[in-house]
């Protein structure tokens, strides 16, 4: 059996907030910059979805089908391209159109649910499934949580709603001595496969590729491909993941990543290996072992842990207070109530109360819209004030018209 | 008088209590030439027509604005005296000053001009050069007694009264042990120096007063209170909509230590067990709020708990008009004018008894600010009870009209006249 390359990037845009000031508590139902996520979603469609999008199509069509990509869409961001770049969605649908595009499963919300509520975690997830279904006519058949957070129980949860395919970080914490390189089984439920990031040949691309001081610099598809041909050389499939706007946002145009990617097939294919999906990555090869993962790692950071979003006090304490509200939205009945709480669950809005800023600042501060950690705290503090407001109304005129 | 800063550029009290003390003065028949450092050219420009504009509005006493300013005339130092300035741009600054001011200065004060030559660039030396202007300006001015506000200004104050033996007058608005946890010894010295070449002390509050006694060791005879006073013409009713149903409790003022915002928090979670309907806010900034924002985040009451940042302008009365209670729990406070603003403005007020106002005021409830009970309990009886509230905010606002500038004013008067008759 063939060596696989299994490549998927993930698109998420959050919905960045307005100054939402104390004196706005109670008056102002509107908590989003439009001016800003509408600048930012543009700035990117243009720098990096539409050329990029272009890019894989004209390499699918080049290989008559042995080029494969995946691709996980935040619900979220699905909605700010209706609104902002009609033109990005159009581009997703043309690639799925050539059937060698996997859309991935995941949170609406890009939330980070799995730690904290199953019943909302499977609300979420049930709700992308349906758009990406409605969008590009596939139902998903794997999954891959926000940030890649994965444990074994979030393994298990995954299983509950029927995938048998979910994409994890290859955290050496986690794996030790084992190669990445394989198909591992959730420990909870063996039939749930695991497929684990390379990271580092994810980060060869995502990170370093216009490092000029990084000894590998310049990196070509063909130097590329050899790195990938030998870290195979026993193994089966090297998992490559990595967040789309690496292509002309992280990497810029100029260090000539499209031009990389765009002799990247080619150079693969002539190393004798193919390019797989996730799902057909779990039906190739079998799982060498049951992967043990008690505390949630994720692709963030130094730590691979969850400490990006709930590492700090004033993390864990916005993330418990909106997550607190979930029966009583639930109460509400009304969609634009549960769709403003599922936008308050973007994972990024705690990312932004971050304090790890010396390490992996550079990362944490692209696309933040705040000054400091402090600010994020308290400008979302005071819009889950006002929301909460609105969903205690809601719920008490629900009562009077029974 | 020698003042740093006069409205609308203000950083604290200072300048409002400058502002309010000059008009009770020109009431009095005083007239007084104010000297403060200017921050740049447009600014000090825009701040006099400012106090034009609300003047007009205002002005229900009869004076006519141009006569006022008359009597206050303002003086502007042509210096490079800012209060805040980074490092390189100031020795920048310096040096293209220093060559067109040493002529004027070495003309005017050739043995005094080694005040600058020595300090290093930063508000020390701003403080001395200051001191040499006002020396120069004492020497073209007339006037029958000096008045200097705070450490800032008094050597100003002590370089006027040695060119003019006119006698001097400081106002203690504040001590090096009111500001920091730890003594500017540099500061403490220059307090120390000013009081002792003073011929007068006013301090605005007995517990000022006895500070400058105690840890000053200034003679008791030579050392008076006149209380602040708050003027509030000028000042229009703002309508706020009102977001929230829930009774809210705020903190208005710099988060720093001796303001005691720690005691606040700790007070809003014991009511807040009580009363979870409670909202509280912490309006202001300060070197202690990224502490007191995670203090609040630790507790777990950040839904009920909210940060508004530095307020500027109309901000600070609205968030009066939306506050049903006002907390100053400082730890030290020489005087404190914003509970006297939250009662005009009908909130009930709360202040720990370590505050200079707490001796003025009959009608707000006063504890110790360690006294995280007391305090809740007093904040618990202010939502809870609305006999109190009501009773807080009707004597209160009675009680706060009758704080006059007029009436201070005239005390200031009475020691500029034993200053004088003392010099004689």
């Amino acid at each position: 059996m063939g060596k696989s390359v299994c490549f998927y990037f993930q698109v998420h845009q959050p919905d960045r907030l307005r100054q939402f000031r104390f004196f706005d508590i109670g008056n102002d139902f509107h908590y989003f910059d439009d001016f800003t996520n509408r600048t930012i979603i543009r700035r990117i469609a243009d720098r990096c979805y539409l050329p990029m999008n272009q890019l894989l199509l004209e390499q699918i069509k080049a290989h008559n089908g042995a080029f494969k990509v995946a691709f996980s869409i935040s619900g979220v961001a699905v909605e700010q391209f209706g609104k902002y770049a009609p033109d990005v969605l159009d581009s997703f649908k043309a690639l799925a159109a050539t059937g060698c595009v996997e859309f991935l499963s995941e949170t609406y919300s890009h939330s980070l649910a799995s730690l904290s509520s199953p019943s909302e975690f499977k609300k979420q997830v049930k709700e992308h499934q349906k758009m990406i279904q409605g969008l590009f006519g596939v139902k998903p058949t794997a999954f891959r949580n926000t940030e890649l957070i994965y444990s074994d129980s979030i393994g298990e949860l995954v299983g509950q709603l029927g995938y048998n395919v979910v994409l994890a970080e290859g955290a050496k914490h986690v794996l030790g001595w084992k190669s990445p390189n394989f198909v591992y089984a959730n420990a909870l439920n063996p039939r749930v496969k695991v497929l684990l990031r390379n990271f580092g040949l994810s980060d060869d691309i995502a990170f370093r590729f216009g490092n000029k001081s990084w000894e590998g610099w310049p990196l070509t598809a063909d130097k590329y491909a050899s790195w990938l041909s030998s870290s195979l050389a026993k193994e089966d499939v090297v998992n490559l993941f990595m967040d789309y706007e690496t292509f002309g946002e992280h990497q810029k145009a100029s260090t000539g990543i499209f031009d990389f990617m765009a002799n990247l097939p080619s150079a693969v294919l002539a190393q004798g290996l193919e390019f797989s999906t996730p799902t057909e990555v779990a039906s190739k090869y079998q799982p060498v072992a049951p992967l043990n993962v008690n505390y949630p790692t994720s692709w963030a950071d130094e730590e691979r842990d969850t400490s990006a979003w709930l590492g700090n006090e004033l993390q864990e304490e916005a993330f418990n207070k909106v997550c607190a509200l979930e029966a009583e939205v639930m109460k509400t009945k009304q969609d634009k109530l549960i769709n403003t709480f599922r936008k308050l669950q973007e994972s990024d809005h705690f990312y932004y109360m971050c304090t790890k800023f010396f390490s992996d600042g550079s990362v944490h501060s692209y696309f933040n819209p705040y000054d400091s950690p402090y600010e994020a705290f308290i400008n979302y503090m005071n819009v889950l004030g006002d929301f909460e407001i609105r969903v205690k109304d809601a719920v008490k005129q629900n009562k009077n018209s029974k | 008088m020698f003042g740093w800063e006069f409205p609308p550029h203000i950083a604290g009290g200072l300048g409002t209590a400058c502002y309010g003390m000059t008009k009770g003065l020109a009431h009095a028949n005083v007239d007084v030439l104010f000297v403060m450092p200017s921050a740049s050219g447009d600014e000090d420009q825009s701040s006099v027509r400012i106090i034009n504009a609300s003047d007009v509005a205002a002005s229900d006493s009869g004076w006519n604005i141009n006569e006022f300013l008359d009597r206050v005339k303002f003086l502007r130092v042509g210096s490079n005296l800012h209060p805040y300035i980074d490092p390189s741009d100031f020795s920048e600054l310096v040096e293209k000053e220093k060559k067109s001011q040493s002529e004027e200065f070495k003309f005017y004060f050739r043995q005094k001009y080694r005040f600058s030559g020595k300090y290093g660039k930063n508000l020390m030396e701003e403080v001395a050069r200051y001191a040499m202007v006002a020396g120069a300006i004492a020497a073209d001015e007339q006037f029958d007694v000096i008045h200097a506000h705070d450490w800032l200004t008094y050597l100003a104050g002590i370089a006027a009264k040695r060119v003019s033996g006119k006698p001097l007058v400081i106002h203690v608005h504040a001590t090096a042990f009111d500001r920091a946890t730890s003594i500017d010894p540099e500061v403490f010295r220059l307090e120390k120096m000013g009081m002792e070449e003073a011929d007068k002390v006013i301090t605005v509050s007995n517990l000022t007063r006895n500070i400058v006694i105690n840890k000053y060791g200034i003679d008791p005879s030579k050392v008076v209170t006149v209380h602040n006073a708050v003027d509030f013409s000028g000042r229009e009713e703002i309508e706020v909509k009102r977001g929230v149903n829930d009774k809210v409790i705020t903190f208005l003022g710099r988060i720093t230590f001796q303001k005691g915002p720690e005691y606040f928090i700790e007070a809003a979670a014991k009511v807040l067990k009580r009363c979870p309907e409670a909202r509280f806010v912490m309006a202001g900034s300060g070197d202690m709020m990224n502490r007191c924002i995670r203090h609040v985040a630790s507790l777990g009451i950040s839904n009920r708990f909210h940060f508004t940042g530095f307020l500027r302008g109309d901000d600070v009365q609205k968030m009066f008009a939306l506050s049903d209670v006002y907390v100053m729990p400082s730890v030290s406070e020489p005087f404190g004018i914003s509970p006297l603003e939250a009662m005009k403005s009908d909130v009930p007020t709360i202040i720990s008894k370590q505050s200079g106002v707490a001796e003025v005021l009959k009608y707000a409830i006063k504890v110790d600010f360690w006294d995280i009970d007391a305090l809740a309990d007093a904040m618990y009886g202010l939502l809870r009870y609305p006999n109190l509230s009501r009773m807080a905010i009707e004597k209160g606002r009675r009680e706060v009209d009758n704080l006059k500038w007029d009436s201070a004013a005239l005390k200031v008067k009475k020691v500029y006249q034993s200053a004088i008759d003392n010099s004689k």
